[in-house]
């Protein structure tokens, strides 16, 4: 496939396809309403499942019962539409069934505005709907990685049985750039789906799906089943990019479009001769914390940037457990850090932690 | 339990294929184990039990997986309708049903029964009015009746701050992609064999890709309503079948021309 110059929306939509999307349900909301348009046509000609749901709880709702019935399943929203879709989130993650959510991030609280934000973090990484329970949260920083995450969040989904989300951005959403497409693989067909799956109990046991357990020992048992899970997703599933990290003595921490703008901070103190590296985690969750705690017995100090208040932050500080000083720099309401910006923040903390 | 019939006997009534033997948890006099049973009638006798998918929904019937013979999923409050359009769009093949109380589908559910009805999803409801919460401690349900007291309507429901009834059968009625709309009761024995014909007829109008189902089924709750079984059904049928008549709010002709 040659690279082509993609819009990241209809990017993660056509990736989607192009990895197998069996069935899509949505409710339109900006900044991710191309990725819908796009595929209500595109999964209409191909004979696959499209609905625009009557809500964002509608539609995280199809998708719970499209996973149920063991077919490659993906809804995109944005920070409004996905607080709706915390409902179905945890009913999902309660049934133990796989599902991928994108949410292209806005700013917030409430209705807030379409512009790009991060604000979401705690909410998909900590948050995404009642009882206890983490969904693997991948970062894209740009539309290649937004397509080859959509890849990764449905192997994964369905690796472990869990929800995967895209933590993207409006400026990844809306944002041209060259990237290059998969190839079309091939669909699943209905007899390959899980042996779980919901299909009609022909020539088998009857079986049912379900996330209650009235009795406290079986339910915690039940939760121990998924906390198993969760720690085995935490072995093996940490991913993240390092930049100029070798002989760094002072480290960037962002994810997503910031960490993308902290890479050109990086240049810039690397050219003005201060030892700067970067860490981009890739998955919000499962967190880089053992890379971040190993890198603070390194450097003099670390900055957190995000489009937000200081969510990740909270990570990195659980991470470092004091070994380092961290200070924070983050744009809010769905304004971008500029590379001045984070790069004045970064000349504060070389000038507070060099020894005297 | 299985009974040993000895060889002189002739076996006339058995318990339906697409149940399981499994005890209910419904209390004394309550109508879901007969509305269960006429279901796992009608699917047995249209031959549908490995080819049906239902769905329970919140509610006194949360447990119904456990009681169907049949693949089973459990949805969220209200939800059901939405769920089971994810299930049938990627199994159109199937029959897929949910099943669903008043509280569940006629107060927290109302968007997702409305739109999949509009979307004329190719599933069947059966809904069971009881005109109360019977799960959560007998409290007001959109059905309750004018003056009716329950456990959040201690002076009795009333119009003035709580509105009247919601007639769901009859809001379906309006709606272009139902196929089938009925309202039944299975307060005596009449009552129980019209149910069953309008459940067949509703699981028909799916398998013949004919549009939505739905059949509403007044029931009872003498838990909650504070009656004796016996006195529940005289009470429903005195007073639930005034506030909700009974028949059909809406048939289409291909479905009034099925052979049920």
């Amino acid at each position: 496939m040659a690279k082509q110059l993609l819009k990241g929306n209809e990017a993660f939509a056509e990736a989607a396809v192009r990895y197998g999307l069996e069935a899509y349900f949505g409710y339109p909301i900006t900044p991710q309403s191309e990725a819908l348009e796009y595929l209500s046509k595109r999964m209409v000609e191909l004979g696959r499942v499209f609905v625009q749901a009557e809500s964002e709880l509608g539609a995280i709702n199809m998708v719970y019962g499209a996973a149920c019935a063991g077919v490659r399943v993906m809804t995109s929203t944005s920070g409004p539409g996905f607080s709706l879709m915390e409902e179905g989130i945890s009913y999902i993650a309660g049934s133990d069934v796989p599902a991928v959510v994108v949410n292209v991030q806005r700013g917030g609280p409430g209705l807030g505005n379409i512009q790009p934000s991060q604000s979401d973090y705690f909410l998909m990484t900590k948050s995404a709907g009642h009882g206890d329970f983490h969904p693997i949260v991948l970062a894209p920083a740009g539309v290649q990685e937004f397509i080859d995450m959509i890849g990764l969040a449905f192997d994964l989904a369905e690796k472990y049985r869990t929800l995967a989300f895209i933590a993207a951005d409006g400026s990844i959403g809306q944002m041209m750039e060259s990237a290059e497409l998969p190839p079309m693989q091939p669909l699943r067909k209905p007899e390959e789906r899980p042996a779980w799956a919901l299909t009609g109990a022909q020539g088998r046991p009857a079986h049912f799906i379900t996330s209650l357990d009235l009795s406290p020992e079986g339910l915690e048992k039940w939760n121990l089943y998924l906390q198993d899970k969760l720690t085995r997703i935490r072995q093996n599933e940490v991913r993240w990019k390092e930049y100029f990290t070798e002989d760094a003595e002072l480290l960037l921490v962002a994810y997503g479009t910031v960490g993308r703008i902290c890479l050109s901070v990086v240049r810039e103190a690397r050219k003005a001769g201060l030892k700067v590296g970067l860490l981009r985690p890739q998955t919000l969750w499962p967190f880089p914390s053992e890379r971040i705690a190993e890198l603070a017995q390194q450097v003099r100090g670390i900055l957190v940037s995000e489009m937000n208040a200081g969510q990740m932050l909270e990570d990195v500080q659980l991470a470092v457990l004091g070994r380092t000083p961290v200070k924070f720099y983050g744009r809010l309401g769905g304004m971008i850090p500029m590379v001045d910006e984070i790069y004045d923040a970064l000349k504060a903390l070389d000038a507070g932690t060099r020894k005297a | 339990m299985t009974v040993q019939i000895p060889e002189t006997m002739e076996l006339v009534y058995k318990h339906p294929e697409s149940l399981t033997d499994k005890d209910t948890h419904y209390c004394p006099g309550c109508t879901h184990g007969v509305i269960h049973r006429l279901i796992a009638e009608v699917i047995d006798e249209l031959g549908l039990r490995e080819k049906t998918i239902g769905i329970a929904p919140v509610g006194c019937s949360v447990l119904a997986y456990y009681y169907f013979n049949m693949d089973f999923a459990e949805a969220a409050h209200g939800r059901a309708p939405a769920m089971a359009t994810g299930i049938k769009r990627v199994n159109p093949d199937k029959i897929v049903f949910t099943y669903q109380g008043d509280g569940d589908l006629a107060a927290i559910g109302t968007n997702e029964i409305i739109h999949a009805a509009h979307r004329g999803e190719l599933i069947t409801t059966i809904f069971v009015n009881n005109a109360i919460y019977g799960m959560t401690g007998g409290q007001m349900a959109p059905t309750t009746l004018p003056g009716q007291k329950t456990t959040s309507s201690p002076f009795g429901r009333d119009p003035r701050i709580a509105g009247l009834p919601v007639h769901i059968t009859e809001i379906m009625s309006q709606i272009p992609g139902v196929a089938y709309a009925t309202r039944q009761a299975v307060l005596d024995l009449g009552g129980i064999a019209k149910t069953k014909r309008a459940i067949k007829r509703a699981f028909l109008a799916q398998k013949e890709g004919l549009g939505f189902s739905i059949v509403e089924v007044l029931s009872t709750c003498p838990t909650n309503w504070n009656l004796t079984p016996w006195e529940a059904m005289q009470w429903a049928k005195e007073n639930m079948i005034l506030q909700f008549p009974l028949g059909d709010t809406k048939i289409i002709d291909a479905v009034a021309a099925l052979k049920v």
